[in-house]
């Protein structure tokens, strides 16, 4: 079981949360060229390591914050608010 | 040597000592004129295939642990053609094709078994979607029958098909030809047959990097020194991420884990593949007697080959409700594999754009039942150097384009599909 130390609740169990994907990515300009769009859309770094990810605690606080995880152990190696960089 | 009734006669006064090695273990050579990475069923597929086929047998097939120990050997076995899009259906149901006369074809019997996939409806929208999709199947000349709960609940007598199920069952699609296949068998059919042809299969053996020059390969950097290549297949789908990079390759693909489990071995209860979407589950029994089940991905990025309890849970608890009298069994083992998770949920099979940089991935839960036709369309592209019209729509262009083959209209979440 994942342990998912929400920056509002505390550490909860994963199934009180709803994945959001990779946080490095970034929303192109309203007239960015359409390469830009494509990038943002569909492609990822998806690295096999640490990875900066989005979570919402659906079934908590209802926040959107960002996680660093090691995606081969499953260990959590940072947390922050939606707003702040994460540090590990 | 020919495996036959003969042969197994002749081995026996010698009690089954004296049997051959199945494939040949060369050391690298310096150059090939293809390598494909990744000694799973896909890449053997694709060496047996590019040799018979397409005459090309000085390559070699490169796999950095050993034959099958990835997703060829993790996934539950399960062959079906029951698909609604079109690239789709004839793609899924040209490997079902192949599956029928593989054992024959290899000279080894991978267990093909058409015991039918049933696919249960629980509501009304259930039921519009499978009719839809039935349709397309037989409009595409796929079979498929649509089954009433009568028909489900004499044929499947544990299965709960009364009123009062948690989510009651109003019929099935039944795709006949589906079933199962031996996954171990099917790595080493394909390298025995493979190797008979001159294919090197090189275990132990891994790919660190890609050379490029002028914008077309030259060769692979490897744990046993380089090796010269014009033509490079990557068939290494969990890993696609990681090995396309090697070339400076982004894909619109994210790793996830999907769990896949087993109960103790027990006489034989299910003679089918019964899956459930509504409660997101799939069963069948092995020959061994163990109940093979599966579920949803764990829905997070992942390489660790493991999941976690909460969809074990989930698994089990749809098992329960749909078979009851499962609840007496232990549960004996539970793994996991590494899924290419596309952003629209369909495989590319295709040229890389850097010549000569070929690949196969991208399967998300798909990529046992693939096996055969994503080896033999690899084999046409890399010996053709263009797609062949079944895997045309497969492209890695296809997204950039805007034609996506977004099967269940998920959009572009790589872990919804």
């Amino acid at each position: 079981m994942l342990l998912i130390p929400c920056p509002y609740c505390g550490p909860r169990n994963q199934i009180e949360f709803t994945y959001g994907g990779d946080a490095t990515v970034r929303r192109p300009a309203l007239d960015a060229p359409e390469r830009a769009w494509y990038e943002y859309v569909y492609l990822r770094n998806n690295p096999c390591g640490p990875h900066d990810e989005l979570w919402l605690h659906s079934a908590g606080c209802r926040t959107w914050f960002k996680v660093r995880r090691d995606t081969r152990t499953h260990d959590i190696l940072a947390c922050a608010r939606i707003d702040e960089d994460l540090v590990s | 040597m020919r495996y036959s009734i003969f042969s197994l006669a002749r081995n026996a006064f010698s009690y089954h000592e004296n049997w051959p090695l199945a494939w040949r273990s060369p050391a690298p050579k310096r150059q090939y004129d293809a390598v494909i990475i990744g000694g799973g069923g896909h890449g053997l597929a694709t060496a047996f295939y590019l040799a018979k086929e397409h005459g090309m047998r000085n390559i070699a097939v490169l796999e950095k642990g050993w034959l099958g120990g990835g997703n060829t050997g993790r996934n539950t076995t399960i062959v079906r053609s029951n698909y609604h899009l079109d690239p789709n259906a004839h793609f899924y149901e040209y490997s079902l094709k192949l599956w029928e006369r593989l054992s024959q074809q290899l000279n080894f019997n991978v267990m093909y078994s058409a015991r039918g996939v049933l696919n249960l409806v629980h509501s009304p929208a259930d039921m519009d979607a499978a009719m839809r999709r039935g349709n397309a199947m037989r409009l595409n000349g796929i079979d498929a029958e649509f089954l009433s709960r009568d028909q489900i609940a004499k044929w499947i007598p544990n299965l709960d098909c009364s009123d009062h199920a948690r989510f009651p069952i109003m019929g099935g699609l039944l795709q006949p030809r589906g079933g199962t296949v031996r996954h171990d068998a099917v790595a080493w059919g394909y390298a025995r047959a493979a190797s008979a042809l001159g294919v090197d299969i090189i275990q132990q053996c891994e790919v660190t990097g890609i050379r490029i020059d002028g914008g077309a390969v030259t060769g692979v950097k490897t744990t046993r020194g380089f090796i010269v290549t014009p033509k490079i297949g990557i068939a290494v789908a969990g890993h696609s991420s990681h090995v396309a990079a090697m070339a400076g390759i982004k894909l619109p693909i994210e790793s996830h884990v999907l769990q896949a489990m087993v109960s103790e071995p027990i006489k034989p209860v299910l003679d089918t593949v019964v899956t459930s979407g509504a409660v997101h589950f799939y069963v069948s029994q092995s020959d061994k007697g163990e109940l093979v089940m599966g579920g949803d991905l764990d829905f997070y990025n992942s390489y660790a080959q493991r999941g976690n309890l909460p969809i074990i849970e989930h698994v089990v608890g749809a098992c329960l409700a749909l078979f009851p009298s499962f609840g007496r069994l232990k549960l004996l083992r539970t793994w996991g594999g590494i899924m290419d998770m596309t952003m629209d949920g369909s495989p590319i099979i295709g040229k890389l754009p850097v010549s000569g940089l070929y690949m196969t991935g991208g399967w998300c839960y798909g990529g046992f039942k693939a096996t055969p036709a994503s080896g033999w369309l690899h084999a046409y592209t890399i010996a053709h150097d263009r797609p062949h019209d079944l895997n045309a729509a497969f492209t890695l262009e296809r997204f950039a384009e805007g034609n996506i083959i977004d099967e269940k209209g998920a959009g572009p979440y790589a872990w919804a599909h």
